[in-house]
């Protein structure tokens, strides 16, 4: 193993880790208020073709990333709507959302499937970029790498620090109580399952706009449920989405650097790497039950309806 | 205006009348899809949702298809009923499929009747075993069945691409990624003469009625279905929620991976890298749609069975997209999710609401 192969594989880290990061941080707030949604895959793939075709047609990657926000949580908005409003069972809506996504974007992507875009640019920055070693390592990458740790940041502080992220988590504890001071405990949870939307369409649309810039029907490969074992691996902290993302995106692009490491293994058990880290993240953190007494969210997956 | 209010008690008109409610539902905006895709709406629902059922050929193949959605879909509600929630079904299909495709490669020259019965107690075991691990960490470690049975489908999937690119490819294949095709002691019987059902689908229904008597009338059934609908009165009982979650595991297991041998040992004859085009994913919404009961779920893997044959035919003779049997799958849960709403709730006139008499208090709705 050399310096060679060390830098382009920590540089890819960040972007495998990337999509992660968004769609992880999204759910993260919505359960944070209470609400589990299982259809973080579903939102992925539908902001992922959405992305991917808006920016094929309109040469403009923002507008795709915009597109892909939208679509995914016009899909959130039908899960919001049936668990929130209709409050039917948010396992079962989630898993319909998942399943609905994948038909969904399939139906959509039909035409995309073989074509390819320009890929979201990565920044320069004079000076910075060109140090040896910390400037691929550091400061090469596109927007939405930067932008989702920034997220991250933002979150943590808007969940720790302000008026909206302390009733946010009031709901989620008790959305009874929530309610007796007068807090809009149902609008509030629409706005939390539409930002996890938004975030889990965003993580989408960066696989198929700068991962690899390209449609594949059902892309994501499971990334929508490590998103959602990231949320229980940060025991439902945003600083512990950056660290599992980050560490989850490692071990997904050892199997294309596999071979400069010297891994002579046949890659398809290095592609199932990530799927058992998941696993063995999951025991270890659900393994003591006080980790996830002491910080799940009380009322998470319960629905509440207000009795006026 | 309309406003929603709690029925003194759940409606069992509703609870039959919501799958057809959703069907309806899902029939109406297929159509109206159709007429989008610069189709006749009517032709387009004749060919996708009728044709296929008005020939013989065709109801054999509704037939084949409904097998695994049947299979998988049975033992799946079994665990919904008791809250335990296997979602992984398609990799417990796909390692039985490894099991059973495993024992008739092995047996590639042995001529006898004890193949096939090795092959689907290999296939209900390899099922078991890769339910089994979810099923341990859940009640050792408290760990989310959901993630890991869903991650080992992954897993699943990747082992049988390992195998069928390297050791069990078939050598004189042209480098194909396939295994050698089964011998015919190794392939399940013909029901019909020039239709493709197969042996599966009787043992499918067999194992339905099994089920049925499993959750109506034995008492291990009986307290998988406390467990899930009063789980604090299932542990006053003092019902074991692990051994809930053990039997649900195992039961679905052991199903998805006799079907994951129906189709090797059935429609494909072989090892091939995908046996399944997410038929344990579909038993999810069959599971619902039928009512999470028996022999609900076998009139819904039916249905989802006509929902699979329908697109192809549509695909064949509109040129509509094949993707579009996903978004009806989708569709359909999500229209009965939603008219699941009138088992609960009447609508009524809003300004009677001072005058409604006020139901028990149910705040909230635990799942």
């Amino acid at each position: 193993m050399t310096l060679d192969h060390l830098i382009p594989f920590l540089a890819s880290t960040a972007g495998a880790a990337t999509p992660l990061v968004l769609a992880a941080t999204g759910e993260l707030v919505a359960e944070r208020s209470g609400v589990l949604n299982l259809g973080v895959e579903g939102m992925m793939l539908v902001g992922a073709v959405t992305g991917f075709g808006v920016t094929l047609s309109t040469g403009q990657i923002s507008l795709g990333l915009l597109a892909a926000m939208l679509a995914a949580m016009a899909t959130a908005l039908i899960f919001a709507f049936l668990t929130l409003t209709l409050q039917t069972n948010q396992v079962a809506t989630g898993l319909a959302l998942t399943l609905f996504g994948v038909g969904l974007s399939a139906f959509i992507g039909r035409g995309l499937v073989g074509q390819t875009v320009e890929r979201l640019p990565n920044l320069s920055f004079p000076v910075l970029s060109d140090i040896p070693f910390f400037g691929p390592l550091l400061f090469r990458f596109d927007v939405l790498v930067y932008g989702s740790i920034a997220l991250v940041l933002i979150t943590g502080w808007m969940l720790a620090r302000t008026r909206l992220g302390l009733i946010i988590r009031a709901i989620g504890e008790s959305p009874r109580s929530g309610h007796a001071i007068g807090y809009p405990v149902i609008a509030l949870r629409y706005l939390t399952v539409l930002f996890g939307g938004a975030m889990a369409g965003l993580g989408g649309a960066y696989l198929s706009l700068a991962l690899t810039p390209m449609w594949v029907e059902g892309m994501t490969a499971g990334r929508g449920w490590i998103a959602l074992a990231l949320v229980v691996f940060a025991t439902w902290k945003p600083r512990g989405v950056i660290l599992g993302a980050y560490l989850f995106g490692g071990v997904t692009v050892l199997q294309f650097h596999g071979q400069g490491f010297g891994l002579a293994i046949p890659s398809e058990f290095l592609s199932m790497l990530p799927y058992l880290a998941t696993i063995v993240v999951l025991v270890f953190i659900s393994r003591k039950p006080q980790t996830i007494l002491l910080n799940k969210p009380m009322s998470l997956g319960q629905n509440f309806r207000a009795d006026h | 205006m309309l406003r929603l209010e709690l029925r003194p008690e759940p409606s069992r008109l509703m609870m039959f009348a919501s799958p057809m409610l959703a069907a309806l539902a899902m029939l109406l905006t297929g159509s109206i899809l159709f007429s989008f895709l610069g189709q006749d709406p009517l032709q387009g629902f004749y060919v996708y949702f009728i044709k296929p059922a008005t020939t013989l050929y065709g109801i054999g193949e509704l037939l084949l298809k409904a097998t695994p959605l049947t299979l998988c879909g049975v033992g799946l509600a079994l665990g919904f009923r008791a809250n335990v929630w296997n979602i992984g079904a398609d990799g417990q299909l796909t390692m039985g499929a490894i099991a059973g495709g495993c024992v008739a490669l092995y047996f590639q020259d042995v001529d006898s009747a004890w193949i096939l019965p090795l092959m689907i107690l290999a296939g209900a075991l390899g099922g078991m075993a890769w339910a089994a691990i979810p099923a341990l960490l859940r009640t050792r470690f408290n760990t989310s069945e959901i993630l890991v049975s869903l991650m080992l489908v992954y897993v699943a999937y990747l082992y049988l691409s390992y195998l069928v690119h390297g050791p069990l490819r078939d050598p004189d294949g042209f480098n194909f990624p396939q295994s050698k095709m089964f011998a015919d002691a190794a392939l399940l019987p013909i029901l019909v003469e020039g239709l493709r059902t197969n042996a599966a689908f009787l043992v499918a229904l067999l194992l339905t009625v099994g089920a049925w008597f499993f959750s109506t009338r034995t008492f291990a059934g009986y307290r998988m279905q406390v467990s899930g609908m009063a789980p604090a009165a299932a542990v006053y009982a003092g019902f074991s929620e692990q051994r809930n979650v053990w039997l649900a595991f195992m039961i679905s297991g052991a199903m998805a991976g006799m079907a994951g041998v129906g189709e090797v040992a059935g429609p494909i004859g072989q090892l091939q890298p995908s046996v399944s085009p997410g038929y344990g994913f579909a038993a999810i919404i069959v599971a619902y749609v039928g009512r999470l009961h028996p022999v609900g779920v076998l009139l819904a893997a039916l249905l989802m069975s006509l929902l699979y044959i329908g697109g192809e035919s549509a695909q064949m003779e509109m040129q509509l997209p094949s993707a579009i049997t996903g978004l009806f799958q989708g569709m359909l849960l999500f229209y009965l999710l939603a008219a699941d709403l009138f088992i609960h709730y009447r609508f009524k006139p809003a300004h009677s609401s001072a005058t409604r008499a006020t139901p028990v208090s149910r705040g909230e709705i635990a799942s």
